[in-house]
């Protein structure tokens, strides 16, 4: 049996943060885990009753705890709208590390985490050969959507239509950039994120060509590695230290004014959970970690409040207006309250008619790993946004997240949609681009 | 006893997907929204249409399980711990609006279906459904007929009672009982209705109701006054009253809430005011511009000593954002969060909000009060942290005597939050040794083998 004893001291960490939930149950109207599963152990008040009982010694091993724990999207809808103010984000990502330190990560997280992600130059090198393998495994199905499903059926894939990793990965193009703060007088460094580098490598072009048509300084470092969510989420610290640590040396804090992300998620850990994971580091590297946390911003965030967007040159030569819809990544809008600008930019955009959709900022249901583990519960959450899309009667749904352009695209694809999905930076960046048929595919 | 054998028995009646008995579940049904000590049930079963709700009810009977059915479990008393040992019996299966019917003006409801969203579908059909608890985003219908719930529109509008035009429900043998009807007028046989409405799961469990509706207002006006003294907005109160005029809501903060909700969310409001009133006018447009005309004269004659009328919607929502916070800015200040609901008549509230102050400091506890000005229903918020031994039993102290005090001033010990296991032991003093006779025996009569939600309301 487990020492137990030893368990409940590390949980004391979290436990005045626990103490905080009031039980009132307001958070089952906004998880769309519950919305999903009707299942109390699903949502915060579940989850936190539980790691309360493991707190009174309720329990003798921690794996049926750990289990449910972990059934979470990470999508903070939750925390957003609790009126007691509990953190939850915190004490899952706490609790996680604790239970993951003290039962230990199962065999396929040590490969991913410690094998892998942790050593930033061999997961871009076993990526990039996957990529070439991938070809053999899958067959394009949706031309549009630019998604491929399993050619052969293993067990992982299922029968998701999911994006394939890229031919040619965004650092391969652009391993390094370093250029002088331009007439906008801002320097940013870009913080390009696994999903933007490797599968979306044409984002995170369309970011490059943003920045430079408004005049921004861009720094992007050679070597630069994950934000470390998948790591932290499987409660691996360790990784998550050693990402964070090698990060903090390839983006100087002095260097730059602004740190920009295209992806909700990378700025949402940059923010929040790098501060929060710091708390044990040394003063200095604290320092470092709050002062990055300060200057990081989303990419359409930081367009709009720096008000770059006065000479996006008019597009729109099609005959009648896009009209575009708008999903609200949990990342950026729960856990961030960015919601705003992004809107702000698709309306710079002549030959954009922004629609808002019924629950812009439902979760999409992809929650990072959730999506691989619960496959089946993530398509049905998936499948409310979908139907929200259709409503919209938009010809293309654009957000702020590679993640959530993976569900949204492996949805609106199994439905057979004629629904684009795209970042609204590709939907700017075409402003700059001698394009005929705005908007274009890819 | 649960054992084995009748896990599998339930399992066949309800399905393997809907019977939840390890313990990490089980955990997560032990508990509600009320400040008492969780209680671990032996199984948890999630029965997925009417006919299996009620042979899950006689089964129980049959094998002598208590049962405590659990909507959303969002009840402040307690009504949905189970008993140690107990299965719970969850409705969110049974959650189908089963008609919406325009012409006749009512709706009927499975028991599991979210207050708040009947409340959106009766809106887009045209109607109204007034009763809107604070926890209506979550909470269930059957919930709020089990708990009576009220709302911010009471004074106006009533209670969920006011709005059951008829109940079926399984009694504890699983026979189908059907109590009122579909008619605006029902004269038949014993109210078994009125009985059932905040019976709290322990006389019969709810299958299905049929909730009346009404046309909604067409117009409507927010305002907002502040005072400096609390026996000043009281007064203003009665003097609203007094000119007749039924306002849909007339909510108070006290000094306390006050700031609680300006550090929170900075909304400009003014942090030295004894109280501050809301009130909104709704019904036909021609009413309601003469009435918060009047309203304001009122205002403006007692004293406010600042008055904002709302012009628009985003102004109204401004004015409704200090109320809608008033409970989180509170429950943020401190990890425990003791919402009481004492009641008295409306006349007595400013002795209500003295007598509160008065307990706050005797006991030296942290106290917000906020709530329903206009139907004398106050929420007394004790801040505090349960774990420190010595505060809480200054808490304990304190609740009872807001008890006593209510019970002086002629009022009651919950206006809406119901009795359950938090006000068992103090109904005595409200209604005297003889109803909780009598309702013992109607208890026993309905349910002799005592295991529908055994402890609420009369005790054990
Ligand atoms: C933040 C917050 C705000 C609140 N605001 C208000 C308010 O403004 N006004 C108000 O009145 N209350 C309020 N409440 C209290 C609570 O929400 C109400 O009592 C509500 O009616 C409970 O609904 P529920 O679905 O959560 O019921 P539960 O808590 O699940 O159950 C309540 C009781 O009903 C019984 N029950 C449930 N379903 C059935 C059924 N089908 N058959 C028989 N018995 C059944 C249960 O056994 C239990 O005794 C609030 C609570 C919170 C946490
Ligand atoms: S909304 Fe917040 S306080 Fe309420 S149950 Fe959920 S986590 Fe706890
Ligand atoms: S993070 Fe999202 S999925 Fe997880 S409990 Fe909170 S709302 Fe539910």
């Amino acid at each position: 049996m487990a020492d137990m004893h030893a368990l409940v001291r590390l949980m004391r960490e979290v436990e005045d943060q626990l103490a905080s939930c009031m039980r009132c149950g307001m958070c089952q109207s906004v998880c769309p885990l519950y919305a999903t599963t009707g299942r109390e152990a699903d949502v915060a008040r579940g989850k936190l009753a539980l790691l309360d009982g493991l707190l009174r010694e309720m329990f003798d091993r921690p794996d049926s705890v750990r289990e449910r724990l972990d059934r979470c999207l990470l999508c903070g809808s939750c925390q957003a709208g609790c009126p007691s103010g509990v953190r939850v984000m915190d004490i899952f990502i706490k609790a996680r590390a604790i239970l993951a330190g003290f039962s230990g990560l199962s065999f396929s997280q040590k490969m991913i985490f410690k094998g892998m992600l942790a050593h930033p130059a061999l997961f871009d090198q076993l990526t990039f050969w996957s990529s070439r393998f991938q070809k053999l495994l899958t067959r394009p199905v949706n031309e549009m959507l630019g998604t491929s499903c399993a050619r052969v059926m293993s067990p992982l894939i299922g029968d998701r239509h999911f994006k394939p990793l890229a031919d040619r990965p965004f650092h391969h193009e652009v391993p390094f950039l370093d250029t002088p703060a331009g007439r906008s007088g801002r320097k940013v460094a870009f913080f390009v994120g696994c999903l933007l580098d490797k599968i979306f490598p044409k984002v995170a072009g369309d970011v490059v060509t943003v920045l430079e048509k408004a005049g921004v300084g861009l720094l992007i470092p050679q070597g630069q590695a994950c934000c470390g969510i998948p790591a932290l989420s499987a409660g691996d610290t360790q990784t998550f230290q050693r990402l964070l640590r090698h990060n903090l040396e390839r983006f100087p804090v002095d260097d730059f004014d602004y740190l920009v992300t295209a992806c909700a998620t990378c700025t949402s850990t940059i923010k929040k959970l790098w501060p929060l994971m710091a708390e044990k580091e040394d003063a200095g590297t604290r320092r470092r970690v709050a002062r990055i946390a300060e200057k990081t911003l989303d990419i359409s965030q930081f367009l709009i409040d720096e008000h770059l967007l006065t000479d996006v040159p008019s597009v729109g030569r099609a005959s009648k207006p896009a009209e575009v819809t708008y999903h609200d990544p949990c990342h950026l809008k729960k856990s961030l309250g960015v919601s705003v600008q992004p809107r702000a930019v698709l309306n710079a955009i002549e030959g954009i008619r922004f629609v808002e959709m019924e629950g812009a900022d439902q979760c999409c249901g992809m929650g990072g790993s959730f999506n691989i583990k619960y496959y089946d519960i993530s398509r049905d959450i998936g499948e409310r946004k979908r139907r929200a899309i259709q409503a919209s009667q938009c010809s293309v749904v654009a957000t702020s997240c590679p993640a959530c352009m993976m569900q949204i695209s492996d949805v609106l694809s199994r439905g057979g949609d004629p629904v684009r999905v795209r970042h609204v930076i590709e939907l700017l960046a075409e402003c700059w681009k001698d394009n005929d048929n705005y908007p274009s595919t890819h | 006893m649960v054992n084995a054998a009748i896990v599998k028995q339930l399992k066949e009646l309800v399905g393997v997907q809907n019977v939840f008995d390890n313990k990490a579940d089980r955990v997560t049904y032990a508990y509600d929204a009320a400040v008492l000590e969780p209680q671990l049930p032996a199984v948890v079963v999630r029965p997925e249409n009417s006919e299996v709700l009620g042979r899950v009810v006689a089964f129980c009977n049959q094998e002598r399980l208590s049962v405590t059915v659990r909507g959303a479990g969002t009840n402040l008393s307690g009504g949905t711990i189970p008993q140690l040992g107990g299965v719970v019996l969850l409705t969110n299966g049974l959650n189908r609006i089963l008609e919406i019917n325009s012409e006749d003006m009512y709706a009927v409801v499975q028991p599991g279906v979210i207050t708040a969203q009947l409340a959106a579908a009766v809106e887009a059909k045209g109607l109204f459904y007034p009763p809107d608890p604070g926890s209506q985003a979550v909470s269930t219908l059957g919930g709020n007929v089990a708990e009576n719930a009220g709302g911010l529109r009471g004074l106006k509008y009533g209670v969920t009672a006011d709005y059951v035009m008829g109940l079926r429900f399984y009694d504890v043998e699983g026979n189908l009982i059907k109590t009122g009807s579909r008619t605006v007028k029902c004269a038949t046989g014993y109210n078994l209705k009125a009985l059932m409405i905040g019976s709290e799961g322990t006389l019969g469990v709810l299958d299905e109701i049929i909730l009346k509706l009404i046309p909604p207002p067409r117009a409507r006006k927010s305002m907002l006054a502040v005072f400096d003294q609390m026996e000043r907005a009281s007064q203003t109160v009665a003097a609203i009253i007094a000119h007749h005029i039924v306002p849909a809501t007339l909510e108070f903060l006290d000094n306390f809430t006050i700031r609680a909700v300006e550090d929170f969310s900075h909304a400009g409001l003014p942090v030295e005011a004894a109280a501050i009133l809301l009130v909104e006018v709704d019904g036909h447009p021609g009413q309601v511009a003469e009435e918060s005309e009047q309203v304001e004269a009122i205002l403006k004659q007692m004293g406010a000593k600042d008055i904002q009328v709302a012009r628009d919607d985003a102004q109204r929502d401004r004015i409704w954002a200090a109320r809608r916070s008033a409970l989180s800015a509170l429950a943020k200040l401190k990890p425990t969060v003791v919402l009481e609901d004492a009641t008295v008549p409306r006349s007595k509230i400013p002795a209500m909000v003295h007598a509160l102050q008065d307990i706050a400091r005797r006991f030296d506890l942290a106290i917000g009060t906020f709530g329903h000005a206009g139907d004398g229903n106050l929420h007394p918020t004790i801040l505090t942290d349960k774990r420190d031994k010595g505060e809480w039993q200054r808490v304990e102290a304190a609740i009872e005597a807001i008890f006593d005090e209510a019970l002086a001033l002629g009022g009651t010990l919950s206006g809406e939050h119901g009795t359950g296991l938090a006000k068992a032991g103090f109904l005595k003093k409200e209604t005297g040794q003889g109803a909780i006779l009598l309702s013992r025996r109607i208890k026993s009569a309905l349910d002799p083998n005592h295991i529908l939600n055994p402890g609420k309301i009369i005790g054990a």
